[in-house]
Order: C-alpha cells, then sequence, then structure tokens
C-alpha cells in the first residue's frame, strides 16, 4: 500500500517539476541559454500570489492571475534589459549571468518573505480524498490537473497558433526565421514571459503537503534542473518523462530510505535527483531524449 | 631593443614566467610592499589593524582557491561549479587530521556502565601532515570525478559539478562524527607547524608578531609559491593542451592531444589547490559548518575568477581580493548618511549588509560579463596600453 501511496506522490511531485522543467526548457530551445534564474522567480511570482491571495485578501484565483501577469512582465524586462545585449555571447557566459541574476532576484524577492515559510493562501488547504486506504491531498491533485492542462495548453499553443510556429522555426534556426520574417527578439521575449509564469504557477504547489512557500522552497525548485538535464536540455517530451522519472524516485526513497538504508543520512530524497542525474549523464551525455550535437571544426 | 615593451625575440623569452623586466620589477615591489605592509609595527612605521590583517589573510587563502578554478575553468576551459565541495573536502580533512578529539561520557544501557563515545574524531597532527593530506584528499576526488567531464561537455558538466555540490552537503551534513553537521559544526584544524603556533602572539627571529601577521606571511609564502606554479602550469606543455582544449576541444583532440588526460590533469591539480585553500581558509575561521559549502559558495570562486580575469593568475588574485574585501566596502556603504536606512546592519531590516553584499556579487557577475568579459585584468592591461602609447592613441 505504501508503494503505491508513494507512486501517487511521485505523480504530483511530477507535475511540480514539470511545471518548472518546461520553463527551462522553453527559455533553452529558443535562445540556446540554460536559465539558472527559474528557481528566484518562482520566489518573486510567489510572492504575488502571496501578497494578493493573503495580505489584499483577495479571492486566490483572482490573486493567481494578477501574479501571473506581474510575472509574465517581469519575465519581459528581465529578457530585455540582460538577456538581449548577451546575444551571440558564449552559451557559459550567458548562463553564468543568469546565475547572477538568480542570486540578485533571489534575495529581493526572499526579503518580501519572512524567515518562517508563509501560505500561498489556496483553497486547498490540508483536506484529503480517501481512495479506498490511499490518501490524496487537494492539493496535490490539483498540481496533476494544473500540469497537466497547462502541458496540453501549451503543446496545441506551439502547434497551432502563429506565435508558437514562430517559434519553432526560430528553435529550428534562428537565421533561417529571421530571414523569413520571425521576429526573433519577439521570441525570445515571449519565452522568458512562459517561463515565468510557468514558475509562478509551480510556486503554488512547491510545497505539496502545506502550500506554503518562503526562501528556503529555493532548494526544491533548484531540483528541476536536473529533472531538465536528465531529460535532455531541448525536450519539452523528455522533461516530462525524465520529471516521472525524478518524482517517482524521490518519493520512494522518501517512503524506503529511512528503513532500508538509514546509514545515508536523513533527507536523503532530496539529494536523489542529482544522483539519478549522475547515473543518466554516464550512460546517455545529452540526457534521455536531448538532441546530439553536431560540432564542426 | 631590450626596453621596447612587447618586443619579444626569441622563443624563452616568450614562454617565460615573466614576460619582460618590468613584470620583473612589479613583482619585486609588490613583495617588498607585501612584507613591509605585514611585518607592521615590527618592519616600518606602518601598522595595519588587526581586522584588515585578517581579511588580508583570508584573501590570499581565497587567491589560492580561486587559482584552482581558474586552472580548469579559465585554463581548460570546463565550468566547474563544483568548487565548493572540494574547498569543503580539503577543510573537512583538515579538521579531522587536525583537529582535536571530542568524546562524551555516555550510559551504556546493555551493561549499566559509564562508556566514553566519540562525538568528534580529529587525530591532532601537525600541520605539516594535515596541509597537504588535505591537497591530496581533494585531488584524489577531482580525480575520481574527472572522467565524468571526459565525458560531457560544455553545459551538462556544469550540472555534474553543480550536482555534486548537493551531494557534497548532504554529506558534510550527515557524517556527524566527523563534520559535526550542519548549526554548530566543528572546530577545525590547528595551525601549528612542528610547534610553531600560527594561532598565538609571539616571537619569531626575535620579532614580536601578532598570529594574523604569522598567518600573514605563512599567506604570502604559500601564495607566491603556487602562483608561480600555476604560471608556470599555464606556459608548460600541459598548459599549452589546456588552453588548445579550451579553446576548440575537437580540434584539440584532432592535434593529437588527449582529451581524456588533460581534462583528468586539470581537475586533480585545480582540486589539489581547492582543498589546501579550503583547509588554511577555514583553520582561520576556526569552525566549519556544512551549510558553508553551499552552491553560493561556488558562485563566490566563480566571480572571483570572473571579476579578477579568467585565465590569468594576476586576475585569480585580484578577484579574490575583490571578494573578500565587498562585505568591507558594504560596511563603509552602511555607514554613509544616505545609504544607512536602505541597508541596515539589522537582520531585521530593509535590505541586510549581507543581503546586500549577494546583491552586488549578483550585479557585478552580470556587470563584468556585459561590459568587462576580461575582468579587471582586463581593465587593468587597458590602463596600461593606454599609458603605453601615451599621448597617442595608437
Amino acid at each position: 500500500m505504501s508503494f503505491l501511496q508513494a507512486l501517487i506522490n511521485g505523480i504530483s511531485l511530477a507535475a511540480v517539476y514539470a511545471l518548472l522543467g518546461m520553463g527551462f526548457v522553453i527559455i533553452y530551445k529558443s535562445m540556446q541559454v540554460l536559465s539558472f534564474a527559474q528557481p528566484a522567480l518562482m520566489l518573486f511570482g510567489g510572492w504575488w500570489v502571496v501578497y494578493f491571495a493573503t495580505i489584499v485578501s483577495l479571492n486566490f484565483y483572482v490573486a493567481v492571475l494578477i501574479a501571473v501577469v506581474i510575472a509574465a512582465s517581469s519575465g519581459l524586462i528581465i529578457e530585455r534589459a540582460f538577456l538581449r545585449p548577451m546575444v551571440g555571447k558564449p552559451v557559459f557566459a550567458v548562463a553564468i549571468m543568469t546565475i547572477g541574476l538568480d542570486l540578485s532576484i533571489r534575495v529581493f524577492a526572499g526579503n518580501f518573505y519572512d524567515v518562517s515559510p508563509r501560505s500561498t493562501g489556496d483553497p486547498w488547504g490540508l483536506s484529503t480524498f480517501n481512495l479506498g486506504r490511499l490518501i490524496l491531498g487537494h492539493r496535490r491533485l490539483a498540481a496533476i490537473v494544473v500540469a497537466v492542462a497547462v502541458l496540453l495548453a501549451l503543446l496545441a499553443f506551439f502547434r497551432y497558433s502563429r506565435m508558437g510556429l514562430a517559434m519553432r522555426a526560430a528553435a529550428f534556426d534562428q537565421e533561417v526565421a529571421l530571414i523569413q520574417g520571425v521576429s526573433v527578439s519577439a521570441v525570445f521575449a515571449i519565452s522568458w514571459a512562459l517561463a515565468s509564469v510557468l514558475s509562478t504557477l509551480a510556486s503554488l504547489f512547491i510545497n505539496l503537503d502545506l502550500g506554503s512557500l518562503g526562501p528556503a522552497s529555493y532548494t526544491v525548485a533548484l531540483k528541476a534542473l536536473p529533472v531538465v538535464v536528465i531529460g535532455g536540455l531541448d525536450s519539452i517530451g523528455g522533461t516530462v518523462v525524465a520529471a516521472l522519472l525524478v518524482g517517482f524516485a524521490e518519493a520512494l526513497t522518501g517512503t524506503y530510505q529511512a528503513h532500508l538504508t538509514p546509514y545515508v543520512g536523513q533527507n536523503f530524497s532530496q539529494v536523489v535527483p542529482y544522483l539519478v542525474m549522475f547515473v543518466v549523464l554516464l550512460v546517455r551525455p545529452y540526457g534521455l531524449f536531448g538532441t546530439r550535437e553536431v560540432e564542426r571544426v | 631593443m631590450r626596453l621596447r615593451p612587447g618586443l619579444v625575440t626569441d622563443y624563452r623569452a616568450d614562454a617565460g614566467i615573466f614576460k619582460s623586466v618590468t613584470q620583473r620589477v612589479w613583482f619585486g615591489i609588490l613583495l617588498v610592499l607585501a612584507v613591509y605592509l605585514g611585518g607592521g609595527g615590527a618592519i616600518g612605521p606602518i601598522r595595519l589593524s588587526a581586522d584588515m590583517e585578517t581579511l588580508l589573510v583570508y584573501a590570499m587563502f581565497a587567491s589560492i582557491g580561486a587559482l584552482g578554478l581558474n586552472i580548469v575553468t579559465g585554463m581548460a576551459g570546463q565550468v566547474s561549479l563544483g568548487h565548493a565541495f572540494f574547498l569543503g573536502l580539503g577543510a573537512y580533512t583538515a579538521a579531522v587530521l587536525g583537529g582535536i578529539e571530542q568524546t562524551r561520557q555516555v550510559l551504556d544501557p546493555a551493561t549499566g556502565q559509564q562508556v566514553t563515545e566519540v562525538v568528534l574524531r580529529g587525530f591532532g597532527l601537525d600541520m605539516l601532515i594535515w596541509l597537504p593530506a588535505a591537497g591530496i584528499i581533494a585531488a584524489l576526488a577531482g580525480l575520481i570525478v574527472a572522467p565524468v567531464a571526459t565525458r560531457l561537455r560544455g553545459l551538462y558538466l556544469a550540472f555534474v559539478t553543480l550536482g555534486l555540490v548537493f551531494l557534497g552537503e548532504h554529506i558534510f551534513r550527515e557524517a556527524k562524527t566527523l563534520t559535526g553537521g550542519a548549526g554548530n559544526g566543528r572546530p577545525t584544524a590547528e595551525t601549528r607547524m612542528l610547534g610553531f603556533r600560527f594561532d598565538e602572539d609571539g616571537e619569531v627571529f626575535g620579532l614580536w608578531m601578532s598570529k594574523q601577521q604569522k598567518l600573514f606571511f605563512l599567506g604570502l609564502i604559500l601564495l607566491v609559491v603556487m602562483g608561480l606554479a600555476a604560471k608556470n602550469l599555464f606556459r608548460s606543455r600541459v598548459g599549452r593542451a589546456l588552453a588548445a582544449i579550451r579553446d576548440r576541444d575537437i580540434a584539440a583532440e584532432m592535434m593529437g592531444i588527449p582529451l581524456g588526460r588533460y581534462k583528468l590533469i586539470a581537475f586533480t591539480i585545480s582540486s589539489f589547490y581547492a582543498g589546501i585553500a579550503g583547509a588554511l581558509f577555514w583553520a582561520v575561521v576556526g569552525r566549519l559548518t556544512a551549510e558553508g559549502f553551499s552552491f553560493l559558495l561556488s558562485i563566490k570562486y566563480i566571480a572571483m575568477i570572473l571579476i579578477g580575469g579568467v585565465a590569468t593568475v594576476s586576475g585569480s588574485i585580484m578577484g579574490a581580493f575583490f571578494i573578500v574585501f565587498l562585505p568591507k566596502v558594504v560596511e563603509f556603504l552602511a555607514g554613509l548618511p544616505g545609504l544607512s536606512h536602505v541597508i541596515s546592519k539589522d537582520p531585521a531590516g530593509m535590505i541586510n549588509t549581507f543581503q546586500f553584499e549577494q546583491i552586488l556579487f549578483g550585479l557585478f557577475i552580470v556587470g563584468f560579463l556585459i561590459l568587462e568579459p576580461m575582468g579587471l585584468y582586463g581593465i587593468w592591461i587597458r590602463v596600461r596600453n593606454y599609458w603605453k602609447g601615451w599621448p597617442f592613441s595608437y
């Protein structure tokens, strides 16, 4: 029974990782940049949910809507101010710059919170479903529903909308897309806005049991990085698979490790994503579904 | 001919550690200045405050760590976000070998007698043993990690080394009898070499020196030795191979440079430097906690080499000094009348000094990358070139 319970917990965890991970992938696909700033953007976006839902005490869904708008516009601003001047610079320089951005935003956003985590003011609380002897929290269910809905919406967006087509074209070949009249800078901007919105949505579920959010949630969000790497940096489908893999691995270790291997210490499940990443990368250096780089000298 | 700057007449001169007479003279002047400042009241009339001397000591040990990161990231181009792990490994090795064992009496439930239980392991060994050991253990870890690095490239390598930091932090947190875990942590190694104590004031060759001054000279000697060693590495066969790998790894491989072996060398040497730096830095701090070796520490070292200058020895040192002295600058800013209510020393304030410092790190990384990718070293080169041709701009 505890095995099935762990599987269900794993799926909901995977939903959070998938939400965060898709942001990384969208940015990577559109501008070949890996953004380390995602966790910080999550703290920033999440704060506005906390602010409007608990301090201004608006309806929770309205608060989320406002937070999404703020997150999208801050994503646009960050892209325009910091990422645009780096176009054409080495991949590493940009990656390290996003670390710098992350550091600054994290301090800035973390400052809004107190030392102790705050409730996001969501309506799910601690209520649960009972499915036979399995227990499923409402928040966990909501995480799964939101992640699936967002994933489908994104796929539809890329498949059917004009902008989605432009984004796919830019991801395929930037220069050719430019020649065909695609505004690549608009693609960059949209992808940052999307990533920022996705991480804001993820912030609602970052603590799946209590629904709280605080500066320490950062380390949870950072675990989306190994997820993206496992899936392959440029594959949305890969990210979903990797999120499930890591979610299961983490939930199962959380359930069994304390009895089976107590010598590796408490909270070992927190480093499991990194271990899975090591193993996967040793076998497949570009992740499970990543495109192999073709190098010319 | 001899006095024309930038003119190289033979290969030996081009590959020299010091490329010109000017460099040699500057090195000498800096060395004399350092000895004069460090000697304090004993040698010259100028005496730095103890606080300032401690910061200088920190900066010198951090420079050794930055040199290490610059060998693997600057020289060989393998971005490593895992430097904190190697620093931590060195620091904990030193603490275990050079620290003092702590025990406590506990009641054994089986026999009902008092037995001694080891709370913290420590062997109380001499610095001559723990210092090289810290370097060697870290180097061994580097040796183990390196094969992964030969298989991975670019961003993927950065992630694996990032994962290393989290795994390391977990181990440091959980191996409690060795590391003391998180929170209170454990005391570090004693800086005592063949009976000579670096952690107490005392007489050295008839000169009265404070403990900071003794540590200062230890740091100076080590920094000069390790700095010259790094400089020598950069100009050697290995250094040229690493530079080739950095510039284009596939081309390097096609020219017959075995990638695996040279990446292995780079990681091992880099980790050795990190181990030495970690051991000494935290020996001066006096206390080790697992939280100290987080991702933030890796970023700090990345910031050092980015701000200082990638793939240069002098850049590593400048960057380390810059980062170590940054808190002092922030403290000064916090004291200014206009800024004192924005940046407060009170942790509950709007932005406290520590947070402001972190924001500055971030902004400096971003700023240097956009505006001056060569770092402080690049600024120095531009200033030098300006005056070299002055008053002509060409």
